[in-house]
């Protein structure tokens, strides 16, 4: 059973929730699809069982010995990216009209690096992961090789992943075949906003849908909207964890909030997993 | 007539996935001859337009049915305007899912998941 | 006066940038753009007025099917899969176009041309004297590096706050290029230190002048981020404190230096900007 975490935007508390109900069930796998902010892992050691290179897509490279420096890859360069043969790595898109115009073969696009996937056992199951370089970001081709990367090691397991921020590609890469979404909200202006868009995302791949309210009691009259709004799309208000300090006194010393029995937020999110819980695995 | 797999692996008896632009592989079993032979998804390598790239890839090789999990709509539209037929099925190997198909099992798709194309970084 | 353009970074979302950008340009009396072009949120706080739009636009292919032979070259040289060969007609996913034209530098036949597309706008306004500027990217449009180039080219002269996309993706580095000096604002948290690094690095590859603000301060845990922060030789500008009632003016969309505490920060780090930044 696979359960995403997402939410619009970013700083909805999703990477604290996924930890939460990662910690609750024992051995889960982890799967941190939030790639640009990978927070996921900060909470645990281990070792990294594997490590290979990603390549998200492609740069012109000029083989200095060919290239006579006649200029005509600038004139065919709509990105100010490269100059008399010399490239300017972060203006690059890789589209290749420089490599067409080259007349002596000297420019060539090449797979360019752009991350590392770890595969990680923290000692409480297996987590994957990646490191994005500078100037890169999450792509649904990244996502979906870190979920791949996770596969052999879910079978007869929960495996919890902290999905991408957005609703773009990437999420969509982080929601396909998953088993149920917990879609994190706050009760903010654009908080609403975003809400409704993942919403329809999710609906259109028939996924299920939880939605939880984080904060819920620090604005009671977007609260109470967001509580209308899924009754009225027939969604699953599956928890309402309220404004906590405890929280942020759990992301500063790493340790998952369930381990602070005081912490309303706590007892808040194991009532919710108790409620995810039942709903998919009533049959 | 040929139909279209997905395939998380290279083989028949490899699970069907459920992806149709980043799907591992393509089975293609030609009904006629009784032979399959396998390709590579040149969807899956690609930043972006995954689902454009996989339909070209299956027009090239004159498909008439493709079966997978789901399908974006860039990538059905496609396969509509091309007259190809799209099915769905669960994550099962794939010769099961061909016996399956072939006993008119299988539910033909007739609307698209959502359009992301170009959505989000678009890489 | 020539324009200086300070960009408000953070390692990534909700560390309160656009808390900082505009709280800071109200009292730094600094022009306020807004270039995170996907979520552009600053507005709901700064509320300008008068404001006039410009589209941006993209050149995208137009094909003549009359010239086209339909060889399919152009589909297997468009690096992003924007071109589709039905064996009927070329078909043109605009929105994966990148606008590089190198299908029509392969075409024989001529049947490439390119017409304009939207796929944003600029937004210009003002408030009390101050000019307010930001891209927005049109929904369902992925390629946000045309408005910000079209948003930065004339930056308004003086001292402009540029509040970028979060993270250290290709969107924040367009952004950067037009900086002179960057704040970079973050969390005392395992979280904000290890984003911050990424933001750190990014910086320091565009060897800018620049400085740490540290919002959600916390005395008792933040000591850690001081220590790198010191060890590192990095400044840091200032410290907003956090406080439940922050979160609650948020909400509404007011600015939180209505409350005397975070007023008092703000004035701080504005002073503190000065001195890093050495502007008149
Ligand atoms: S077109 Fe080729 S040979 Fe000419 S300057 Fe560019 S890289 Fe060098
Ligand atoms: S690959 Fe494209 S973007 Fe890169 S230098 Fe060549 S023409 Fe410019
Ligand atoms: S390269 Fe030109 S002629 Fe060939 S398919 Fe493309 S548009 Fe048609
Ligand atoms: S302009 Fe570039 S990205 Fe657009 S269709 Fe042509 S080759 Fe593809």
């Amino acid at each position: 059973m696979e359960l995403t975490v997402i939410s619009g935007k970013g700083g909805t508390g999703k990477t604290s929730i996924a930890v939460a109900i990662a910690e609750l069930e024992r051995n889960t796998v982890k799967v941190d699809c939030d790639v640009d902010a990978p927070n996921f892992y900060l909470y645990y050691d281990g070792n990294d069982a594997s490590c290979e290179d990603f390549s998200g897509g492609k740069k012109v490279v000029v083989d200095e010995e060919l290239c006579i420096s006649c200029g005509l890859c600038q004139d065919a360069c709509q990105f100010s990216a490269i100059e008399n043969g010399l490239v300017d790595f972060l203006n690059c898109e890789g589209c290749g009209a420089c490599v067409l115009v080259c007349p002596t073969q000297a420019a060539s696009l090449k797979e360019e690096k752009t991350a590392d996937i770890f595969v990680t056992d923290t000692g409480k199951g297996i987590l994957s992961r990646a490191e994005v370089e500078i100037g890169s970001e999450g792509s649904g081709k990244l996502i979906t090789i870190l979920r791949k990367a996770a596969k052999p090691y879910t079978d007869g397991k929960i495996t919890v992943s902290d999905g991408s921020p957005g609703i773009g590609c990437p999420v969509i890469s982080s929601i396909t075949g998953t088993d149920a979404v917990l879609i994190v909200t706050e009760p903010t202006q654009s908080g609403m906003e975003d809400l409704g868009r993942v919403v329809t995302l999710c609906r259109q791949f028939k996924i299920l849908i939880f939605v939880c309210i984080n904060k819920v009691d620090i604005n009671k009259q977007i609260s109470t909207e967001i509580e209308e709004y899924c009754l009225e799309k027939n969604l699953l208000l599956a928890g309402r964890i309220p404004y906590d300090d405890t929280v942020l006194r759990s992301i500063n010393e790493l340790k998952p909030i369930i381990f602070y029995s005081e912490s309303p937020a706590n007892e808040a999110i194991r009532q919710m997993w108790k409620t995810i819980k039942k709903e998919i695995f009533k049959d | 007539m040929k139909i279209a797999l997905t395939c998380t692996g290279k083989e028949m008896n490899d699970n069907l996935d459920l992806r149709f632009g980043r799907c591992s592989y393509f089975i293609i079993f030609d009904s006629e001859k009784g032979v399959s032979y396998t390709l590579e998804n040149k969807g899956q390598s690609s930043g972006g337009g995954a689902g454009i790239a996989a339909a070209q890839q299956i027009i090239d090789e004159e498909v008439e049915v493709v079966i997978s999990g789901s399908m974006g709509p860039n990538a059905y539209n496609l396969m509509m305007s091309s007259g190809i037929k799209v099915y769905a099925s669960k994550e099962l190997p794939c010769a099961q899912v061909l016996e399956s198909f072939n006993k008119g099992e299988l539910e033909e798709i007739t609307q698209a998941g959502p359009s992301h194309m170009g959505m989000g970084s678009g890489k | 006066m020539r324009a200086l353009n300070i960009a408000i970074l953070s390692g990534k979302g909700g560390t309160g940038k656009t808390t900082v950008a505009t709280n800071l340009a109200e009292i730094l009396q600094a022009n306020y753009i807004d270039c995170d072009v996907e979520e552009p949120n600053g507005y709901i706080f700064l509320k300008p007025e008068n404001i006039m739009n410009v589209a941006v636009e993209v050149e995208c292919p137009d094909i003549n099917m009359e010239k086209c032979i339909l060889c399919g070259e152009c589909t297997k040289t468009c690096q992003f899969n924007a071109l589709f060969n039905t064996k009927k007609d070329i078909l043109v996913f605009e929105k994966m176009c990148h606008s590089c034209k190198a299908c029509s530098i392969v075409c024989k036949t001529k049947a490439i041309t390119f017409k304009p597309r939207k796929v944003g706008v600029i937004e210009k306004g003002e408030k009390q004297g101050l000019i307010c500027m930001r891209g927005v990217l049109d929904i369902g449009e992925a390629m946000a590096v045309p408005v910000i180039k079209k948003l930065l080219r004339h930056t308004p002269v003086g001292l402009n706050l540029l509040d970028c996309s979060p993270g250290t993706s290709c969107n924040a580095v367009s952004t950067l290029r037009h900086a002179q000096g960057a704040l970079l604002v973050t969390e005392p948290s395992a979280f904000g230190l290890h984003d911050l690094r990424m933001a750190i690095c990014l910086v320091r590859k565009f060897d800018l002048p620049f400085g740490v603000i540290i919002n959600k301060w916390d005395e008792k845990n933040g000591e850690f981020l001081e220590r790198y922060l010191d060890g590192e030789g990095i400044k840091i500008l200032g410290y907003i404190p956090y406080k439940r009632e922050a979160a609650e003016v948020y909400s509404r969309g007011e600015m939180v230096r209505t409350i005397p505490a975070y007023q008092q920060a703000f004035d701080r780090i504005a002073s503190s900007c000065g001195e890093v930044f050495q502007w008149n």
